[in-house]
């Protein structure tokens, strides 16, 4: 899914001051599951901005709404009907969401709630940690399933490099090495020697260095 | 046992079910103060429910905090079910810190709003 | 090495490990500023005591004078530069452009890596690159000087011809795949490595087993790392804030043993003993030694290991 935090509050309360109508709308999907933007949070979030626009002396009504998600048009256009009544849409869903947001309600200011980071899971409770960097071409297979384009600190695809401590990155002590997985994994499926294989280099055309992305089905559009 | 009139006493089958939001609503609609009091760490029938609780506290101490309300208005106390005299004394304790820090400052801006 | 002599490149460095001797490269860092005198002298006060001087290349990631324009200076003087070249800061196209600045003059030597990571250094917030990574950069060069082609595939006019070398750590982790890993930089195209600085003798000697049991000692020439340590403080730190770095704790108590006036000789003691000891260990066909900010050592070093004077070629 996709891993969001929330933004610290300080940050949230300076790009709100001007408004006076404010409706916070919360996602039901990832950002539930990682606990920044979901019903729960928008709820701590406006209790909190009242609360302070409240101590400040300032007339402002901070209303809350949760969709389902905010990547999908027939969603968003729930509520259509509220939107008038708000100066100003402070999204907590992810960077998608808040741009899907701007794209349907053009006329209306639309504010990030939360900072988007990445594409990972939940490893515990309070902790996510990254997986996917979205490269557009999974080479999954050729390393036992552990991607060194997301979990390797270098994008190596011939790790590891010299600085692979006891199984964790240079970078970090808590961070894994991402190619002392792959050598445990392909150790431990029998395939050490596929380690010996040089990978190639990267097409990163199909990465966002090629530029913005799209994903065009022919075949089920109408 | 006495213990001073000004507190209000709301019953959860475990302090694990306190939420910070509800914390966060009371201070919304003019408490002074809020604590959570819980069993002794370690006693808890459902294991973390208190862990949490206690969690939940701090988080709200540091939003109350930033949002000009005062952390110190709400607290997490530890303590077991035969502790009666206990109990009396952070019921005590809690208030004369309220006290000392005045009333919730959103309070009287409710108040100009309502009229 | 058979001694039918074959080389590649007009490289020095090739031509004397190839005929046989015992090679000797040391390294200089540049400036952070772009006074080249300070790079000039370094270079001056180990020049006949090596075969070959690396200049690193933006070394822990802090901003510096580049290895490029460093070992021009170096060229120019008359001497035999080894570019060092990491795959952090640039994309393929811009390293391929760069080996062609080196090679436009006539630039020999080039060591591939990876490169630490930009957090250890002064610029934490700036983006990597990593476009290629350091095994595919040996291929790159490789693919240059023998096919005389771009990544891209267009002819290059007046390729490269650089003799082509990296890195090897012995003392990282997983300690398993080192041996298994330099095997594949072989592979790649590596003809010179330059290891990590040995402390730990009787590891390198088991990964040095390793690398002899698959036959790559004799495809590549392995040239042991060393750095003579300049006080205990020195020793503590290097072994417990470098990663990758194996000091023993024998050397941390013998240095830490003598008083501190002392360390400094006994830190090139160390170095000097180490080499000797290394000399012994089949495969290993020379030395790297790496007096970052103390180039001032290298000739007590080289003449105290017995390695002065150099040959000439």
């Amino acid at each position: 899914m996709i891993v969001a935090s929330k933004k610290p509050i300080e940050e949230i309360i300076q790009s709100v001051q001007g408004s006076k109508r404010l409706l916070i709308v919360g996602c039901n999907e990832c950002v539930t599951v990682c606990e920044a933007g979901g019903k729960k949070e928008v709820g701590i979030l406006a209790s909190a901005l009242r609360m302070y626009f409240m101590n400040q002396g300032k007339e402002m009504t901070i209303d809350e709404v949760t969709l389902e998600r905010q990547c999908d048009k027939e969603y968003l256009e729930e509520i259509k009907h509220m939107v008038p009544n708000y100066d100003t849409i402070l999204s907590l869903a992810c960077g998608v969401g808040v741009q899907f947001m701007a794209e349907m309600y053009k006329d209306k200011p639309v504010l990030p709630g939360v900072n988007t980071t990445f594409m990972g899971a939940t490893l515990e409770r309070g902790v996510w940690g990254e997986r996917c960097a979205g490269c557009g071409q999974c080479i999954l297979a050729k390393t036992a399933a552990v991607c060194p384009v997301a979990r390797c600190a270098k994008r190596l695809f011939n790790g590891p490099c010299g600085g692979s401590t006891k199984g964790k990155c240079e970078i970090n002590p808590n961070t894994d090495c991402a190619w002392q997985l792959i050598i445990d994994r392909l150790k431990a499926l029998g395939r050490l020697d596929d380690y010996d294989e040089l990978m190639p280099i990267k097409d990163w055309s199909k990465d966002r260095a090629g530029g913005p992305r799209i994903v065009v089905r022919e075949d089920i559009r109408l | 046992m006495q213990y001073p009139p000004t507190i209000r006493i709301i019953r959860v089958p475990c302090t694990g079910k306190v939420d910070l939001l509800h914390i966060l609503r009371c201070f919304e609609k003019g408490a002074d103060g809020v604590y959570v009091v819980g069993c002794m760490e370690g006693d808890c029938r459902f294991k973390t429910g208190n862990l949490r609780a206690k969690k939940r506290v701090y988080q709200a101490k540091e939003i109350l905090e930033k949002v000009g309300v005062g952390g110190d208005r709400v607290e997490m106390f530890n303590l077991s079910s035969g502790e009666g005299p206990k109990f009396a004394q952070i019921a005590t304790e809690m208030t004369q810190r309220i006290k000392a820090l005045g009333p919730n400052p959103i309070k009287g801006k409710l108040i100009k709003k309502a009229a | 090495m058979n001694q039918d002599i074959e080389l590649k490149t007009p490289s020095k460095l090739e031509k004397i490990l190839k005929l046989g001797h015992m090679a000797v490269t040391s390294e200089c860092g540049p400036p952070r500023g772009s006074d080249a005198d300070l790079i000039k002298k370094k270079a001056e006060i180990i020049k006949d005591y090596v075969d070959a001087i690396n200049i690193t290349d933006n070394q822990t990631s802090v901003t510096r004078l580049c290895s490029l324009a460093s070992c021009i200076h170096l060229k120019l003087m008359g001497l035999e530069p080894i570019l060092q070249m990491v795959v952090r800061d640039r994309n393929r196209i811009a390293l391929q452009s760069d080996i062609l600045g080196a090679a436009s003059f006539d630039i020999h030597n080039i060591l591939c890596l990876s490169g630490d990571h930009q957090s250890f250094g002064d610029n934490p917030t700036a983006q990597n690159v990593f476009d290629i990574d350091s095994m595919q950069l040996i291929q790159t060069v490789r693919h240059m000087r023998d096919e005389g082609k771009f990544l891209g595939g267009d002819n290059i006019i007046r390729p490269p011809k650089m003799f082509v070398g990296a890195a090897a750590n012995p003392f990282a982790d997983p300690f398993e795949i080192r041996a298994r890993r330099l095997a594949k930089k072989v592979k790649a195209g590596a003809e010179f490595i330059q290891t990590q600085c040995i402390y730990n003798v009787p590891k390198f000697k088991e990964w040095m087993k390793q690398v002899r049991d698959m036959g790559v000692h004799e495809k590549v020439f392995i040239l042991a790392g060393v750095t003579p340590l300049k006080s205990a403080g020195m020793a503590k730190y290097m072994k417990n804030k470098v990663p990758g770095m194996d000091v023993p704790d024998e050397i941390v108590k013998r240095i830490s043993g003598v008083p501190k006036e002392k360390q400094a000789e006994e830190g090139i003691k160390i170095c000097i003993e180490t080499i000797q000891e290394l000399k012994e260990v089949e495969g290993v066909r020379g030395f790297h030694i790496m007096a970052i900010e103390w180039e001032e050592k290298v000739p007590e070093i080289v003449k105290g290991a017995g390695l002065y004077p150099r040959p000439k070629v």
